[in-house]
């Protein structure tokens, strides 16, 4: 694929070259051009108005009636008949939306003896709860739940259908979106609507997480999103509202499982512990081992969890459960020391809900210091372990 | 004793952790930025080696990108993979998930005209799109099972048993094959080429490259046209606070911290 300007269609309004992630588009004789370091990424198609970029090769695109799909529907996850919170949040949201949309909210739940759960999906905010009640959907596992919930997505033709980017989640939503042959949009960070062409806006970190995008599946529906958990709060109506619980039967498997469960170890895990931590010290690559030995020694003195960048965690200094950001864990502790953390996007998805941040940087340009509290413009080794003497007097003090 | 036939999927990405933005522009420079195998994939590299070294077999590994993902599928040769297909074509670029996982099905079901597989490797995730939603739809698309995150994997009466690592635990999990299986980086240390393999690589010199012509594609399904989704706009979040900057004396800088903190009552 070659993009190509059409000279004479080009009025020079730069969209294009605001659109371009890669720097790629530059004006001349003000008309666009297209740089050597063209990636052929296609965004910038879209960004012009009146067609003055193409590409060399012909875009088919499937004609599908849009119109015939209405509705926001939700899939409500449950671990040992227990709904998820993420479900919760992500009827909340899907409320306003539809309150944008003009359209109603609706949940699935599949699992076993689960009818009483059905009825919190109401309290939330649901209009229509579709249930499967059978033994066979206890336990998640990919393919019944697959054909269960397509079948359920081609009778109710919703537009939107959201999921909790959990590891569930992740593993049912990409086999869905196939079945269907929709898009996808993985771990968005925000979602919205645009009224006028009924589209749903999904944010998240992008190109490595250096850049956000949004992204939105114009063609097909149902438009489909996993979110990630922690982004939105779940609150119930103030005013209880009625819903309807309709029971589905279960699909019969027509052959057997390829795959079964032989056992689940329930296991809490330290991240979950980081996720709840109301203090945090996080490492990033540049500070090395050593460094990381001080980030232990500061978070013992300060009795907090430890965190790390990706960087720190793929150059082998801590356990990947240690990770904050798109691809680790959101926290939101009342302060977080960011330590040697440059602070890419896809880091601070991770982290800027904390209250209170304070970030220690060689580089004044580093981009965590545009969402610092405090910025610390030094070398961490000539900082830190002056600041955890300091933290020892006061404690001795205090004790 | 069975023998594994394996097909390994990866992809070339760029090096993120050294990723640049232009301050003026916001944009990505991508220019001296390496290109590298993706980590997770080479895990799934190292497992399939693994399985073969116990079990016997093949080892293939396939790739969709620009014909200069070459380099990467050389690294996996030095690592000792049997043999690579490179799917490169102009008509491929632009490609979602969906156009990703379809274009690469229609190569390993040509890869299937000549042997049947048995197992499918996978990095759990990339670490620049970072959706992991290709190896699941490819899943999908052969129309076989798989086991995703899996953090040790066992085969035993010709079956695969893995630990699949889930939110609240782990779960055991066992599958027929053939079957796809995503891999955590937990699982392995990959290996480096040796000097021996390096030198056999370039002997080997084997480098299948299919156009979308040699795999016979839909072309309403791959690149541009295949894609579900759309890039609707880029940007970088605008900076919400102004916070205090401290440098200088570093015990200047300390007592300026102690302070802060105390004030919000944190010590």
């Amino acid at each position: 694929m070659v993009i190509l300007v059409n000279e004479n269609t080009c009025i020079g309004c730069e969209l294009c070259v605001k659109a371009c992630p890669y720097g790629a588009i530059e004006m001349w004789n003000k008309k666009a051009r297209i740089r050597d370091n063209c990636t052929e990424c296609g965004i910038c198609l879209e960004a012009c108005n009146l067609g003055a970029l193409q590409s060399d090769i012909e875009r088919i695109i499937e004609e599908v009636d849009l119109s015939q799909y209405n509705g926001i529907m939700v899939f409500a996850e449950q671990r040992d008949g227990q709904i998820i919170d993420v479900s919760y949040q992500l009827i909340t949201k899907s409320r306003k939306l539809a309150k944008k949309l003009e359209t109603s909210v609706s949940a699935v739940l599949l699992g076993y003896k689960i009818k009483e759960a059905a009825g919190k999906l109401i309290d939330y905010g649901a209009d229509k709860v579709y249930v499967i009640d059978d033994d066979m959907f206890q336990n998640y596992l990919t393919s019944p739940y697959t054909t269960a919930i397509v079948n359920i997505i081609q009778i109710y033709k919703p537009e939107i259908f959201l999921m909790g980017a959990t590891r569930i989640g992740r593993d049912l939503g990409p086999r869905i979106a196939k079945r269907l042959n929709t898009g996808l949009t993985a771990d968005c960070t925000a979602i919205d609507v645009d009224r006028k062409d009924r589209t749903l806006l999904q944010t998240r970190p992008a190109f490595g997480g250096n850049i956000m995008a949004t992204i939105i599946t114009p063609n097909r529906r149902p438009a489909m999103a996993t979110v990630r958990p922690g982004i939105f709060k779940s609150k119930k109506p103030k005013l209880s509202k009625n819903g309807e619980i309709i029971p589905i039967s279960a699909p019969i498997s027509s052959d057997s499982l390829k795959t079964k469960i032989i056992s689940v170890i329930k296991e809490p895990k330290t991240c979950m512990v980081l996720e709840d931590a109301e203090v945090i010290v996080s490492g990033g690559r540049g500070i090395g081992e050593k460094g990381f030995e001080l980030v232990h020694k500061l978070a013992e003195v300060l009795g907090c969890m430890v965190g790390a960048s990706r960087a720190a965690v793929e150059a082998g200094f801590i356990t990947p459960d240690h990770q904050v950001g798109q691809t680790g864990k959101t926290v939101c502790p009342k302060l977080y020391i960011a330590c040697g953390i440059s602070g890419a996007i896809q880091h601070r998805v991770g982290m800027m809900k904390s209250d209170f941040v304070i970030a220690i940087n060689k580089d004044p340009d580093a981009p965590i210091f545009n969402i610092a509290d405090i910025g610390i413009v030094a070398d961490f080794f000539d900082v830190v372990p002056l600041l955890i003497d300091e933290l020892k007097k006061i404690r001795e003090c205090k004790a | 004793m069975i023998k594994m036939n394996m097909v390994v999927c990866i992809k070339q990405v760029p090096d993120t952790t050294d990723v640049k933005i232009d301050k003026k522009t916001g944009t990505i420079v991508r220019e001296g930025v390496p290109s590298v195998i993706n980590p997770s994939d080479k895990n799934a590299i190292e497992e399939a080696l693994l399985l073969r070294e116990k079990f016997g077999g093949k080892v293939t590994v396939i790739t969709m990108g620009p014909p200069q993902s070459r380099e990467a599928l050389q690294e996996t040769l030095a690592m000792g993979v049997d043999k690579t297909i490179l799917l490169t074509d102009r008509k491929f670029a632009g490609a979602d998930t969906l156009a990703t996982s379809y274009t690469l099905a229609q190569g390993i079901k040509k890869l299937e005209e000549e042997e049947k597989f048995d197992i499918i490797l996978c990095g759990s995730k990339s670490i620049d799109g970072d959706t992991a939603q290709t190896p699941i739809e490819l899943a999908e698309t052969l129309n076989i099972p798989q086991i995703t995150y899996a953090t040790n994997i066992v085969i035993r009466d010709k079956k695969v048993r893995a630990i699949r690592d889930v939110d609240d635990g782990y779960e055991v999990i066992e599958s027929e094959m053939p079957v796809l299986i995503t891999i955590l980086k937990e699982i392995n240390t990959p290996r480096y080429p040796t000097i021996k393999g390096i030198v056999q690589s370039f002997q080997k010199g084997d480098i299948t490259v299919w156009s979308a012509k040699a795999i016979n594609v839909d072309e309403s399904k791959i690149g541009l046209s295949g894609s579900a989704t759309q890039v609707k706009k880029v940007f970088t979040p605008e900076n919400s606070k102004k916070g205090i900057i401290l440098q200088g004396d570093p015990k200047e800088i300390v007592d300026g911290i102690i302070k802060q903190l105390q004030k919000i009552n944190l010590i």
